[in-house]
Parts: C-alpha cells; sequence; structure tokens
C-alpha cells in the first residue's frame, strides 16, 4: 500500500447561486481590479490516502466526493491524486 | 391518547422547543429526541425541527444525515410514519435521499427572515390532509440556503404526481416554481422552509401555522391508531 495525497475541489454547477463568488466580484472595481470577472467560489480538501495504485486512490477519492464531499444536485468535483 | 410527535435534536438544532411548545398548544404530546437515538418507536409523528445540525459543516444536513437517529426516521418513513422537516430539517431530508433535489442559496444574495404567504398546492401530505387546495397562509420563513432546485425531470415528477405541498405567493427566494415545500411519492414525508410553529401563537402575528401543525397532529392520531406507525 503506497500513501497518495489527494486534493479535492469542490464548486458549484453552473447556474447554481453563490452569493460569495457574486459578493467579491462586485467588490473588485473598488480595488482596482477591472480586467477580472467570472468569480466563482467553492472549496478545497486535501486529504491522504492509502492505496493500491493512484487508479485505486483515485477510484476511492471519487466515491467519497459522490457520497459525501459534494452534493451532485448542486455540486461538481475536481479530483487531483498525487504520490508524494 | 393524543398523537405523540418526536422532535429530533441535533447538536445544532435551534427550533426544537418551538415546535414542541406548537404541537402540545394544539392538543399533540410532544418530547425532544436525540439525535443518537436509534428507535423512533414510541412516536406516531417525527419532525426535524430548524437549526443548524452539526454546524451546518460541509452543507446543511450533510453531517445530520449520518447522525443514528437519522437510520430510524428512515424506517420510520418506509413504513408509513408522518416525517416533517422544517427549513434545516428539509435539507437533512434532501441530503439523506428521502426527498430529491436540493436547497441552494437564496437568490438575491441574502438572508431572509420575513413573513411569508403561501399557497397549499396539495391536500394529499402530512402536512395539509383536509385543508383545501388553494388556501393562502401566512407563515415565517428564515433561511439562506432555502432556494430549492432540482433538475427538470424531478420537477415535471413532483408536479404530475401532485407532491407540491405549498408555493410561495411571491417567490423571495429563486425557489424552482416558487416551492417552500415538497411530500414525497406516499404523501409521508414533508419538507418545507417555512417555520410553522413560529405562527401558532396569536402574539407571533399569524397563526396560520396552526393549520399546517394541527393536519399533522391528525396525521399522527390516524398512524397511531388503530396500528402503531413503526414496524420494527
Amino acid at each position: 500500500m503506497t500513501r497518495f495525497e489527494a486534493l479535492v475541489e469542490v464548486q458549484l454547477r453552473p447556474g447554481i447561486a453563490d452569493p460569495q463568488g457574486a459578493t467579491i466580484e462586485k467588490a473588485l472595481p473598488a480595488l482596482g481590479f477591472d480586467t477580472i470577472s467570472a468569480v466563482r467560489s467553492g472549496k478545497a480538501f486535501r486529504l491522504t490516502v492509502e492505496a493500491a495504485d493512484e487508479e485505486a486512490a483515485r477510484t476511492q477519492v471519487d466515491e467519497l466526493c459522490r457520497r459525501f464531499l459534494t452534493n451532485p444536485v448542486i455540486e461538481d468535483s475536481i479530483v487531483t491524486v498525487s504520490a508524494p | 391518547m393524543s398523537a405523540r410527535v418526536g422532535v429530533v435534536l441535533f447538536p445544532g438544532s435551534n427550533c426544537e422547543h418551538d415546535v414542541v411548545e406548537a404541537v402540545e398548544t394544539l392538543g399533540g404530546e410532544a418530547s425532544l429526541v436525540w439525535h443518537g437515538e436509534r428507535d423512533l418507536g414510541a412516536f406516531d409523528a417525527v419532525v426535524l425541527p430548524g437549526g443548524f445540525a452539526h454546524g451546518d459543516y460541509l452543507r446543511p444536513g450533510a453531517i445530520a444525515r449520518f447522525s443514528p437517529v437519522m437510520a430510524a426516521v428512515a424506517s420510520f418513513a418506509r413504513a408509513g410514519g408522518p416525517v416533517v422537516g422544517i427549513c434545516n430539517g428539509f435539507q437533512v431530508l434532501t441530503e439523506a435521499h428521502l426527498l430529491p433535489g436540493a436547497l441552494q442559496k437564496n437568490r438575491g444574495l441574502t438572508f431572509l427572515c420575513q413573513p411569508a404567504e403561501l399557497e397549499v398546492v396539495t391536500g394529499r401530505s402530512a402536512l395539509t390532509g383536509g385543508v383545501a387546495p388553494g388556501t393562502r397562509l401566512v407563515v415565517p420563513i428564515n433561511h439562506f440556503e432555502g432556494n430549492y432546485t432540482c433538475d427538470e425531470r424531478t420537477l415535471a415528477q413532483l408536479i404530475d404526481e401532485d407532491r407540491i405541498v405549498l408555493r410561495y405567493v411571491d417567490n423571495p427566494n429563486g425557489s424552482v416554481g416558487d416551492i417552500a415545500g415538497i411530500t414525497n411519492d406516499a404523501g409521508n414525508v414533508v419538507g418545507l422552509m417555512p417555520h410553522p410553529e413560529r405562527a401558532v401563537d396569536p402574539m407571533s402575528g399569524s397563526t396560520d401555522g396552526a393549520v399546517l401543525l394541527s393536519a399533522l397532529i391528525r396525521a399522527a392520531g390516524r398512524a397511531a391508531s388503530p396500528a402503531p406507525a413503526t414496524a420494527r
């Protein structure tokens, strides 16, 4: 078994209300960031997984995302797995 | 014997005493049930109250779904027992897959705490049995994540199967189809964002919540006799 590091980024699906992202975006002009737009907020989780190989680690994390870390009705996730 | 209503107390619930008070005012018996409880056999109906179960960590309802009591709530619901989730309780029921869809953040970016005018859409739910469709009620809302959403197929199913329980007359939060509350296919599991327990005492400005909770107490009474609600 090998320990892998995983990064899970959870984001709201397109069309799902994101008040935090929208509020941050509204504040940008006051700071002079006129060229930045389309701000979407999300969550990130770092975790370690013990698995036989990288694919097995990814399978476990994908399952965790589907069953717990995301609500598939409103959220998607991006999983990055790397050997430490 | 009056209907016995169990009100689940999660760490972070904050409307449980309001529900107990309202049910008792309306002639039911109510008691708190700690979320670690695994047996709901003593009750004829179960309410998941509002608040912030388990701090709403991850998402509202995401952790509460794993509380030991939720397996008992699922069995109670499968056996036909009346189950009502109010506000955070509605969020818990969707996360537990006892009701479809999800509650996203309000359109308009604001937390809402105000009276809401509702229209009863169906009378075939544990919360609206005997209430005429079209009845208008004023009941307060108090939420940030109250904007009900689901895919188009689910929405069509909710409409076709007469499972929308309550609609907002003037949609405050962007909820799809103006939905304020829905039920499962059997009609015994109901989730709603408005707080009927806060509209029972005349001092609170409206007593329209009593219409809904009285229907729940009647449903619980039917569940209580002749056979117990829970098959264990």
